[in-house]
């Protein structure tokens, strides 16, 4: 708490230099000598990715002094709120980190972010991205960020170990397999599947997931453009399933966040683990082995669907150093940018061209399923929902676990009204 | 010229006196009561999202929305649940505390200060130890206060604490009253202090009982501190947030007030429900401190 605070004050400071700097109205070169970015990555793989970014912005942009107001936080949380009293008062950063998709929803209806088209067919980004990710990016024929980075969110982790104590050989690729599976877990007296309930919005992944897998990425998509009723059948089976899955969890989810719950199946307490794949980065920065201590697979029910989340740059309106930003956004989009943030952040590329040998194997395979999976956003995420949905979201999915995960009904009526609240 | 000095002498003091306090007065009418003034402001509004085009006045529709939201109804029974357990809790351990202390036991000043202490430490630094406490796996998994009950005997106490639907907001309670009964016990003692010993002595002499002499002579005269502690714990229940948020996060389960105004503003960026909230807290601590303000405004007038 003190440190955001302390690094609140560095970043007013780093405001009240940056508009001593000059700007200019060229419109090729970069010829801003400062440039500030907004970010929550501020330790971690994740901070040494952008300092990877930051060298191969200085090593092209060597009069430009590079100004990086991080905010510390778990996924930005204290972040966006410095960040929304920064873009009220009409002082924005030259450019900021959002997840990509309707998050920046609200910012493009008033008006506060720069059109970036013209950028993805000047720097060919229209034919290196896949044809899906621009369609969901796309608002009214515009584009309004530039992700540099791609998280799956529907991956399914197990412990090897564990997994042939219970007698499973294969990953199972369909629900019903993977109900079948949680059923030898629990013959072997180990807790199928790992939950997490801290803050509510791991339980919501999981739900997310769920409701993809049984209802397929049509009616999903359906979902966030109502022409899937959240009320009707098809949610009503999801919740279903939903409900079956959270039976096998383990007790006291509500004490633990999700590395806690990690923590459980590498340790071999619980068997199956649904979570981003920031876990596999997280396993290894703690020393733990792909394939021994822990392997992967698409998640039952969504294998050949991949559900992203990405982390992307914005041009906001009225930037101190449009120059500067520009130049950075084009450092955010080019492969030597991403393949310098990427492999240390546990992400793959939102290019399909990328150099996979600077990647391990989980990404690899990854990189693999992004250039030939239907893609399908995650809501918990910031992809399929604005800010609205994410809260009325997390916390619907957070009355229902917290309630004993009992009333179907009223989750499904939750989940409406979350959607009703993301359209205002 | 004598004469004119004197004169002028107290209007200078008072002037000056102003001129230092100026400053002080002038930040806080900016900032308490011109944030609040624009706080209520923005509550009037249609403000609800950042796509909102056009400000309008829509008078207290954010006000009557809260009433029919049942995320506001859960966090305000939150807190209610919260502040029943949090002030008897406090009041009662404090009290028993005080009177122990107060018959001027060997190393009084110790314990005073032992028990005092769990006030230096912030909520939030509080909040993420007692996150750990406060764990509800049971049995070998068992760790934090599960773990102490069973191996002093009182397994059968383990609980699920805060992860627990009903009983979650009570034992969110628990570190709040460890935190502040201390304080309370310094408040009273420092009330039984303020007794004069003749008082005692005089009841001694008409020949009082010890049970006596405190249920018709001491306890009487406790009430203003009574109500002081009732106030201060009162207040610090209704802002309670950093300890919420320091334990579970913004787990709805344990949602309060201060924590949905939170979410409200900053995740929903519902600004105008944001503001209705807080106003609706800040009525409720008026409601607890300005009477109290009131009647020792007057206390002090009297004397």
């Amino acid at each position: 708490m003190h440190k955001s605070s302390f690094r609140l004050v560095a970043a007013a400071a780093a405001i009240a230099l940056a508009v001593t700097g000059c700007s200019s109205g060229s419109d090729s070169a970069n010829k801003d000598t400062k440039f500030e970015i907004f970010t929550w990555w501020s330790s971690g793989g994740e901070a040494a990715g952008l300092q990877g970014m930051i060298d191969v912005y200085t090593a092209q942009n060597p009069n430009t002094e590079f100004i990086n107001a991080a905010v510390a936080g778990g996924a930005g949380v204290n972040a966006k709120a410095v960040l929304t009293s920064r873009l009220e008062a009409n002082d924005p950063p030259d450019s900021f980190q959002a997840h990509a998709g309707m998050e920046l929803d609200g910012y493009v209806k008033t008006g506060k972010l720069e059109d970036l088209t013209s950028l993805y067919a000047s720097e060919g980004w229209d034919k290196v991205f896949p044809a899906d990710l621009i369609k969901t990016l796309t608002v009214d024929g515009k584009i309004y960020s530039v992700p540099v980075n791609i998280h799956r969110a529907n991956v399914l982790w197990w412990n090897p170990a564990t997994a042939t104590k219970a007698g499973i050989t294969a990953a199972p690729a369909t629900l019903d397999e993977f109900f079948a599976d949680l059923e030898k877990f629990k013959k072997a007296g180990v807790t199928g599947l790992a939950l997490a309930g801290k803050g509510d919005w791991a339980i919501a992944h999981l739900l997310d997931w769920m409701l993809l897998a049984s209802m397929g990425a049509d009616k999903f998509e359906g979902l966030y453009k109502g022409t899937t009723s959240w009320t009707g059948p098809e949610v009503a089976a999801g919740i279903k399933n939903f409900q079956k899955a959270l039976s096998y969890g383990n007790k006291g989810a509500g004490n633990l966040d999700w590395p806690d719950a990690g923590k459980l199946v590498t340790s071999g307490k619980a068997g199956f683990f649904i979570m981003g794949d920031w876990a596999s980065a997280q396993w290894q920065s703690d020393g733990l082995k792909l394939g021994t201590d822990y392997t992967f697979a698409a998640a039952p029910g969504t294998v050949g669907t991949y559900q992203w989340l990405s982390d992307s740059f914005t041009l906001p309106v009225g930037a101190q150093h449009r120059d500067g930003a520009i130049a950075w956004l084009k450092v955010c989009g080019s492969l030597e940018g991403q393949d310098a943030f990427n492999p240390k952040k546990g992400s793959i590329a939102v290019r399909t061209d990328s150099d996979l040998t600077k990647y391990d194997d989980y990404l690899k395979s990854a990189a693999a399923d992004w250039s030939k999976d239907r893609l399908v956003g995650s809501t918990v995420h910031g992809v399929n929902g604005n800010n609205a949905l994410m809260a009325a979201y997390n916390a619907a999915v957070g009355k229902y676990f917290s309630g004993g995960a009992k009333d179907n009904a009223g989750l499904a009526t939750g989940l409406a009204a979350a959607y009703e609240a993301g359209k205002a | 010229m004598k004469k004119e000095l004197t004169r002028r002498k107290p209007f200078m003091s008072h002037a000056g006196g102003l001129f230092f306090v100026l400053p002080s007065i002038i930040t806080v009418i900016i900032f308490v009561y011109g944030m609040i003034a624009w706080t209520f402001n923005v509550s009037l509004t249609n403000k609800n999202s950042v796509s909102v085009k056009k400000l309008e006045y829509v008078g207290i529709k954010n006000y009557t929305d809260l009433i029919h939201d049942e995320r506001f109804t859960h966090s305000l029974s939150n807190l209610v649940k919260f502040t029943v357990v949090f002030m008897l809790g406090t009041l009662i351990t404090g009290f028993i505390m005080a009177l122990l202390l107060e018959r001027g036991i060997k190393g009084e000043g110790f314990f005073r200060s032992f028990y005092l202490y769990p006030m230096a430490i912030s909520f939030i630094a509080m909040g993420t130890v007692f996150n750990w406490l406060l764990n509800s796996a049971r049995g070998k998994e068992a760790g934090g206060l599960n773990l102490a009950l069973q191996k002093i005997g009182l397994g059968f106490l383990q609980n699920d604490w805060y992860v627990s639907e009903k009983g979650a907001m009570y034992s969110m309670a628990i570190p709040a009253v460890w935190q502040m009964s201390g304080y309370v016990l310094a408040l009273f003692l420092a009330g039984f202090r303020g007794i004069p010993d003749d008082m005692r002595e005089a009841a001694r002499v008409d020949g009082a009982t010890e049970i006596q002499i405190y249920r018709h002579v001491l306890f009487p005269q406790l009430t203003p501190t009574l109500l002081t502690v009732l106030i201060i714990l009162g207040h610090v229940s209704m802002k309670i947030f950093d300890l919420i948020i320091g334990i579970n996060g913004k787990s709805y389960v344990t949602q309060v007030v201060a924590v949905y105004m939170w979410e409200s503003t900053f995740d929903q960026h519902n600004y105008a429900k944001g503001t209705a909230i807080a106003v609706v807290l800040l009525i409720m601590v008026a409601v607890v401190v300005v009477p109290y303000l009131r009647y020792t405004n007057k206390q002090e007038a009297y004397r």
